[in-house]
């Protein structure tokens, strides 16, 4: 066993933790924040996803110990005083999911997308989000959400959401 | 943190509003309760123990190690189980002598796919149970695989079980001739000038819903309840009954949240009878979790024909007769419905076209591999391909346009309702006014203008352009039709309303949602019939305590059946709140209107009382109607008369380098009929992900199987479930022609893109290629075999290169040391 000390979405967490266990699973099985979920075993399709130290990284390709001293977000984490964030918001407003299985991990994969390009263009946020599999929207509505949630975090107006349909 | 949309105000209909889901807040916040979620004191861990092997008798087992290891409680295998086991269901005998060879939830003596179950290990936590899964020591006597269809209908195949006589499970026969709905088809054929034949291949699919399939049992004394990530907790709930032992009425099934499911989750499995029979057995809670390669390897697959249809038609291209000849991979055992699949294609052949003739013949055949099962459109995207890609090919040969082939021979729509050669009665549709919105949704003249420039400039890109105007037949289904053809089961579904006291109205459905947004649209259809506010409609399901009777949600029938259900209940409710207005305003039930929630006297201002309030003096009781019940509360089962015919025309513009074999599909285009809309956001939701998934079997999704029988594609490396930068942008829209058959006008569509699209983007593939000599090219198109058959000519179906695994092959190393002849093909055929 191995001690670990993380922030994860705002409060502190000192455990012991197997060295195999993966971040995700610590996340899940030891803090109960089973928001963020696990789809697959090979990193494909990134439903794991959550923020290390303000980076999105797929929580089933990280070891708890290497969080060790890290800051965490989670799905959990991203509101703010009882408000959605925009990307949250977006997606549920471009009707951006259905199961909602991926969504979180498509929702921590697409922050980061518009932290490092506030303006994605449609192929920006298709090629942005592709280590990120939904099976049910076809991802269209999911590239409006992107983008409209970009134009909300940069303070623009919505110039950059799909006006297509 | 909620989602607060505007409140309503007054009479506004919901249906036909863009509704925002409120199943959202908390799926984009992770407050969510999948199964895998669920934590119960004292729960312990399962872990499955699976053959690496397709075909083998179990010779020994040695679990003592599994058993020493630390925190494993128990280890127990086939034998421990044998007694009570029973057989996973079959509910759908589709010819009286099917043969089913029964199906244990765990191997006891022989088994059939790589990844069937041989041993459990349960333990204290997840990864104790898998850590010990590697000490059980289980000796294989290894028979040869059965993995080719063609091979094993044979005669004097290996076989795959070898106490039956053959692999063949059944021969299904309709005739429509013999039915008296259509001429004789082989004088069709006689008398046609021109008779077009091809083998078509519908490749091994994986349904791959994103959310890996968990189970939960909590024993309490003699009761017993099963959480699952199911698509039917209801069928579920009396199968496993009947498979465990356990009464019914001690058994509860609770499909909390689920993440998707496309027919891959509409099944009784192996790993929730073992959970059920570990948790008697100990008398403890138990999950289940599979990894994402388990569910690949031993969830049901999809699809896996073979077809040979037959097309003819006289010189001026009006069709005279079609015949099918299928042979569908049923897997090593039957399913809940497995034979059911292809049968449920075997009407919708003839598509939107008028054959005076039609003959379908299918043989279920059995492989060592994991058994198939319904799989988003379930048979009919099967038919769809082969009569879409046929009737293209048929053009070629009569050197016509397809689409005025399509036109000349489709129902017109003053010809509706209109019954085919396979007997079904499709209730209307206008497939002119669909395909012209198509055509100029996706600029089709300036399309062909630029094929002709590529063609005429011997460009390396050459584009295509592929049709697909189809029908599917929804809302499964009328209980009647459903005992013809020998399924186990009614196609009813029921609701419930609830009427609380301060007017707040509890909706209970049979349909069990798994991302298609139920909660939102029977608020929609409830608001609409009471007149309350849609936000003050709670949406309750998936939990058989609550929603006592149902059959849930797969063949798109949630809104034509279930939601029929929910506004026949609406309508009684109404009908009980009459009385008691009638009673209150003291007057006539006669002179009462409803509006908006309201009764009032006609033609008396001001008297307005509205059913919010009845549902409070309903709960005070002090005052109601004698001869009444002191309740307004309703439920409805309803059973459809006919089913529904959803239709729609879908173009793909697909490019083509001739160079490389890179297919791109540079616009897609659709314009579906789906009835009336109730709300439109998810219906565009709904056509969107099924456009993907049709897509995805065009272009990238198969399963493939070695020449032992392992899943070569048991990743989400390997198997291709397409990203976003994989999809093209879609260009979606509507007719709208009410379905006549029910009150909400409504006619499926969970389907539809699924159905449609996949033989617009190969008919589009080969319109760029056709004049290079292409005529077929195997689906998945992948870059390797557009290339081959455009180079190497036939269906580039070959697979890669020997000594590379990217496609399996016959190459692959073996597992077992066993290759025979009949199975050097593997997955290839």
């Amino acid at each position: 066993m191995t001690q670990i000390s993380v922030r994860v979405d705002g409060a502190s967490y000192s455990d012991d933790v197997e060295p195999r266990t993966l971040l995700v699973h610590y996340l899940r099985e030891q803090l109960g924040k089973v928001g963020t979920v696990v789809g697959c075993d090979t990193s494909n399709c990134g439903a794991c996803t959550v923020h290390l130290d303000g980076e999105a990284v797929k929580s089933c390709t990280v070891l708890a110990v290497q969080a060790d001293g890290c800051e965490v977000t989670t799905i959990e984490g991203i509101g703010r005083d009882g408000a959605l964030h925009p990307m949250q918001k977006a997606f549920h407003e471009m009707h951006g999911l259905q199961c909602g299985f991926c969504t979180p991990g498509m929702i921590m994969a697409s922050i980061d997308l518009v932290n490092d390009n506030p303006n994605p263009s449609e192929d920006e946020v298709r090629e942005g989000i592709e280590g990120n599999l939904c099976r049910c929207t076809g991802y269209q509505n999911i590239v409006r959400a992107v983008q409209q949630a970009a134009a909300e975090m940069s303070g623009g107006t919505a110039a950059a959401t799909g006006a297509q349909s | 943190m909620t989602l607060v949309d505007e409140p309503t105000t007054g009479p506004a209909k919901e249906i036909g509003q863009p509704r925002k889901r409120k199943e959202d807040a908390r799926l984009i916040t992770g407050r969510t309760t999948w199964t895998d979620n669920m934590v119960l004191p004292g729960m312990l861990h399962l872990a499955i123990v699976r053959s690496p092997v397709a075909h083998a008798r179990i010779t020994r087992a040695d679990v003592s190690a599994a058993q020493a290891a630390p925190n494993v409680v128990a280890v127990y295998t086939g034998r421990d189980f044998a007694d009570e086991q029973g057989s996973l269901p079959c509910a759908w005998p589709v010819t009286p002598d099917m043969v089913n060879p029964g199906h244990p939830s765990i191997a006891v003596e022989t088994v059939n796919h790589v990844g069937e179950a041989v041993a459990v290990i349960v333990a204290r936590s997840k990864t104790a149970a898998q850590d010990a899964v590697e000490l059980v020591d289980i000796d294989y006597d290894v028979l040869p695989p059965v993995l080719d269809m063609e091979e094993a209908v044979k005669d004097g195949a290996d076989l795959v079980h070898s106490h039956l006589t053959s692999n063949t499970s059944f021969h299904f026969v309709f005739d429509g001739g013999e039915a008296g709905a259509a001429a004789n088809t082989d004088q069709a054929f006689a008398d046609a000038d021109i008779v077009v034949s091809r083998r078509f291949v519908q490749q091994r699919l994986i349904p791959a819903f994103m959310e890996p399939r968990s189970a939960v049992v909590q024993p309490q004394g003699d009761n017993y309840t099963l959480w699952s990530s199911t698509q039917i907790p209801h069928i579920l709930r009396v199968m496993a009954a009947m498979v465990t032992g356990i009464p019914e009425h001690k058994l509860r099934v609770i499909a909390p949240d689920v993440g998707g499911g496309f027919g891959g989750k509409l099944q009784v499995i192996p790993e929730e009878i073992l959970c059920l029979l570990v948790a008697r057995r100990l008398g403890k809670p138990v999950k289940w979790t599979e990894s994402r390669s388990e569910s690949l390897m031993t969830a049901h697959h999809g699809r896996d024909q073979i077809q040979h249809i037959d097309i003819a038609a006289d010189r001026e291209g009006n069709v005279k007769g079609l015949k099918v000849r299928l042979l569908a991979d049923m897997g090593a055992y039957l399913r809940l419905v497995t034979p059911g699949v292809p049968i449920l294609g075997a009407f919708m052949f003839i598509g939107i076209y008028k054959f005076p003739a039609y003959r379908f013949e299918c043989d279920g055949v059995f492989t060592n591999k994991v058994p198939t099962d319904a799989y988003r459109g379930a048979g009919r995207p099967e038919a769809t391909f082969a009569v879409e890609r046929i009737m293209d090919e048929l053009a070629v040969e009569l050197d016509m346009d397809p689409l005025e082939l399509r036109r000349k021979n489709w129902i017109k729509a003053e010809e509706f309702p209109f019954t085919t050669a396979a007997g079904l009665t499709y209730d209307s549709g206008d497939y002119d006014t669909a395909t012209q919105a198509a055509l100029e949704l996706i600029g089709y003249d300036e399309l062909r203008a630029e094929q002709q420039r590529r063609r005429e400039s011997n460009d390396p890109v050459q584009l295509g352009i592929g049709f697909s105007t189809f029908t599917e037949m929804c809302g499964l289904a009328p209980s009647r039709v459903l005992g013809s053809l020998a399924y186990g089961a009614g196609g009813w579904e029921q609701a419930s309303i609830r009427m609380l006291p301060t007017g707040k109205v509890e909706v209970v459905t049979g349909s069990t949602p798994h991302g298609q947004g139920h909660e939102t649209s029977w608020s929609q259809l409830v608001a609409d019939e009471l007149g309350v506010p849609f936000e003050d409609i709670e949406v309750l399901h998936g939990d058989t305590s609550i929603s006592s009777r149902g059959m849930d949600t797969y063949g798109s029938r949630s809104l034509v059946v279930g939601g029929v259900a929910v506004v026949k209940a609406a309508e009684k409710v109404v009908a009980k709140a009459r009385k008691v207005a009638a009673h209150l305003l003291e007057a006539s039930e006669d002179d009462l209107e409803f509006s908006g929630g309201s009764f009032s006297v006609r033609g008396t201002p001001g008297t307005g009382l509205s059913i919010q309030e009845i549902a409070l003096a309903t709960f005070a009781a002090h005052n109601y109607p004698e001869g009444m019940e002191p309740s307004i509360d309703a439920e409805a089962t309803y059973d459809p008369e006919n089913f529904s015919f959803p239709h729609g025309t879908h173009i793909c513009a697909m490019e083509v380098d001739t160079e490389t074999g890179r297919v791109k599909i540079r616009k897609y285009a659709c314009v579906d009929d789906v009835g009336t809309i109730v709300n439109p956001l998810i219906v565009e939701g709904q056509i969107h992900g099924g456009l993907a998934q049709g897509i995805a079997q065009a272009l990238y999704e198969e399963a493939v199987y070695d020449a032992d029988g392992n899943l070569t594609t048991g990743t989400f490396v390997d198997y291709l479930v397409p990203s976003a930068a994989d999809l093209p942008h879609f260009d979606s829209g509507n007719t709208v022609h009410a379905a006549p058959g029910n009150p909400i006008g409504a006619k499926g569509v969970g389907e539809a893109g699924c159905i449609a699209a996949t033989p617009a983007v190969v008919n589009a593939a080969l319109d760029a290629v056709r004049h290079l000599g292409v005529s077929d090219i195997r689906m998945p198109l992948t870059p390797e075999r557009v290339w081959r058959a455009i180079h190497q000519g036939g269906d580039g179906g070959g697979r890669a290169t020997t000594g590379t695994t990217a496609y399996g092959g016959a190459s692959t190393e073996t597992t077992a040391g066993v290759s025979t002849d009949a199975s050097s093909l593997g997955g290839d055929r």
